[in-house]
């Protein structure tokens, strides 16, 4: 199996849908649409042998509309040692994902960091509550808008501090 | 089978219940038996686990927060202070990190340079976890005699960088320094007398009868289970799965050497012992035969002698300090870096190695920026302690905290 191989696979399986296909440093990469994030995962542990899942994290992205956030998954194929990584895009207002637990069991604690850091939805997840940071915390700290510095000082100029 | 959903009704009765049989304990997150600061809300009939309710995040320090506005060669500090009983590996997985990023290509000499290091750290990690699953058991000597030997690797290191748990070592392209000819000697002494300790540790516990009814049967997981938790190194190995980064996809010209991959099959505490054990041994062979290339490298071409850093790096690794103050150039390429002014490439990378509990990867976007756009770091402890609750389920309360430290969960890679 190889890159392009899956790639053909993944357009048989899934055609027009599945876009954005990049091979950064050698990893196959591609996008999904959000709804479809759990068949593409079923479609890849079932029939493809990608039983492994290496990571699973999120990004924001403030500046594109409608589609602030990005789930972002690391598969494993450990029988033909070839990785695969796909992203779907959510809008910050409805950051509705559904869960990959029921396929990984370990994908339960990386949901909820995910949902901890940047308030992805996971919908499905047995049990989607904060897990690094306190109960109590009411935003989502990885999001870009939390600066690193506390707000209220102005001593501190971001701009010198290489991210404005 | 009736007896389980009697108990589990139990779990559900209010505290005040007459009916209710089990007791709800409080185990950490300073408890001494927990080997760092680890929460879990048992509820235990006896002596047996019913349900565990693991609590992370006490030490949480937002690392990936704190990435994002930090120019990539202070990002090292942070690597460190994961696992930080490895701290040397994590170093140098970020540091090839931004290599894959740049697409450069460190020199054989220095490949085989950062293996020596990484092995020791590794050596450092499991000699760790291993004593301690013996402290777990009752027996204190293994651990004393070995941490002397750990604090020879320490003294190593110290030689390398200057600093021992936190090791902030290497640089983009290499190392800070050369080698020095104590670390040689250190390191040779280290190779030629460790193993006679390492003999001597297992014949203390491989076969001690008390130490093998504690742990065989202790806390298993299948295979399958392991895999489907992403579990990864020492853990799954011991269930069975041969999957080790170094051997995968190798990084840093692991695929040079010549070394063996342990495996256990039933998961449990003493497989997990008993393939810590092994790799510490396929560690010192490693070692030696990474001291064996370089020193043919170097009756080769006694130029090599002095590399050890890529050329092609200069931008991104930090001058040396007597070029800082001798020569213009390097000055200004000190403050340049220094201040952050160095931009990296746009890109996504991730890069993997294989650290002491397993795959540490590193998930880095850049936006072409000094600092990463988002930077991830995969830490194994933090995705296979989520099954702990699985593992010690209907196990004893002491197989569950001899369970705990044989997963070896480090409390900064786990909370990040």
């Amino acid at each position: 199996m190889t890159n392009e191989t899956l790639r053909q696979i993944l357009t048989d399986k899934f055609g027009e849908q599945l876009t954005d296909w990049e091979e950064p440093y050698g990893m196959l990469s591609f996008r999904a649409p959000a709804e479809m994030n759990l068949k593409v995962i079923q479609f890849l542990y079932d029939e493809q042998g990608f039983n492994f899942l290496t990571d699973l994290t999120g990004v924001h992205y403030p500046d594109r509309t409608d589609e602030e956030l990005c789930v972002v998954y690391h598969l494993h194929n450990l029988r033909a040692n070839i990785r695969i990584r796909f992203k779907v895009y959510v809008p910050v207002a409805k950051p509705d994902v559904f869960t990959a637990t029921a396929v990984f069991s370990g994908a339960n604690w990386m949901e909820r960091e995910t949902y901890d850091f940047f308030g992805i939805n996971f919908v499905g997840h047995p049990n989607l509550i904060r897990i690094l940071n306190v109960d109590q915390m009411d935003y989502f700290p990885m999001r870009k808008e939390y600066k690193m510095e506390d707000p209220t000082r102005t001593d501190k100029d971001d701009e010198m501090f290489g991210r404005g | 089978m009736e007896l389980q959903t009697q108990q589990q009704q139990h779990i559900k009765l209010s505290e005040d219940s007459l009916q209710k049989q089990s007791t709800t304990l409080n185990l950490g997150p300073t408890h001494p038996a927990t080997h760092g600061v680890f929460q879990n809300i048992m509820e235990i009939d006896g002596e047996r686990v019913l349900e565990t309710v693991p609590t992370i995040g006490y030490i949480h320090r937002a690392f990936e927060k704190i990435a994002e506005r930090r120019p990539y060669y202070q990002i090292t500090t942070l690597t460190d202070r994961l696992n930080y009983c490895s701290a040397p590996i994590n170093n140098m997985g970020w540091h090839m990190t931004i290599e894959k990023l740049l697409k450069l290509k460190t020199p054989k000499r220095v490949d085989y340079m950062r293996v020596i290091v990484m092995e020791l750290a590794r050596i450092a990690d499991h000699l760790v976890c291993n004593s301690v699953i013996a402290v777990d058991t009752g027996a204190l000597t293994p651990f004393t005699y070995v941490f002397q030997w750990r604090e020879k690797i320490y003294e190593i290191f110290e030689e390398v960088c200057g600093s021992r748990l936190t090791t902030n070592m290497g640089r983009v392209g290499g190392f800070e320094r050369n080698f020095s000819p104590v670390f040689w000697s250190k390191l040779r002494d280290f190779v030629t007398d460790f193993p006679a300790v390492m003999t001597e540790f297992e014949s203390l516990l491989n076969r001690n009868r008390i130490f093998m009814d504690r742990c065989i049967g202790a806390g298993p997981i299948s295979a399958e289970r392991a895999l489907n938790y992403s579990f990864t190194g020492p853990n799954l190995r011991a269930a069975g799965v041969d999957y080790d980064v170094r051997v995968a996809q190798p990084y840093c010209s692991y695929e040079d050497f010549d070394f063996k991959i342990p495996v256990g099959t039933t998961g449990d505490v003493y497989d997990r012992f008993m393939v810590r054990n092994g790799e510490i041994w396929q560690s010192v062979s490693i070692i030696k035969q990474a001291v064996e290339k370089i020193a043919k490298i170097e009756q080769e071409d006694p130029s090599q002698k002095d590399v050890f850093y890529a050329k092609e790096a200069d931008r991104y690794h930090i001058p040396p300090k007597t070029d800082v103050y001798t020569k213009m150039e390097a000055l200004i390429w000190h403050f340049k870096m220094i201040m952050g002014e160095i931009d990296a490439p746009a890109g996504e990378v991730y890069h993997a190695v294989e650290g002491g509990n397993g795959e540490v990867g590193y998930y880095l976007i850049s936006d072409g920026g000094r600092t990463p756009y988002r930077l991830h770091f995969r830490r194994p402890c933090f995705i296979y302690y989520q099954a702990y609750p699985e593992i010690v389920k209907d196990g004893l309360l002491s197989d569950a905290v001899v369970t705990l430290s044989s997963l070896n969960v480090i409390a900064g890679e786990l909370d990040a």
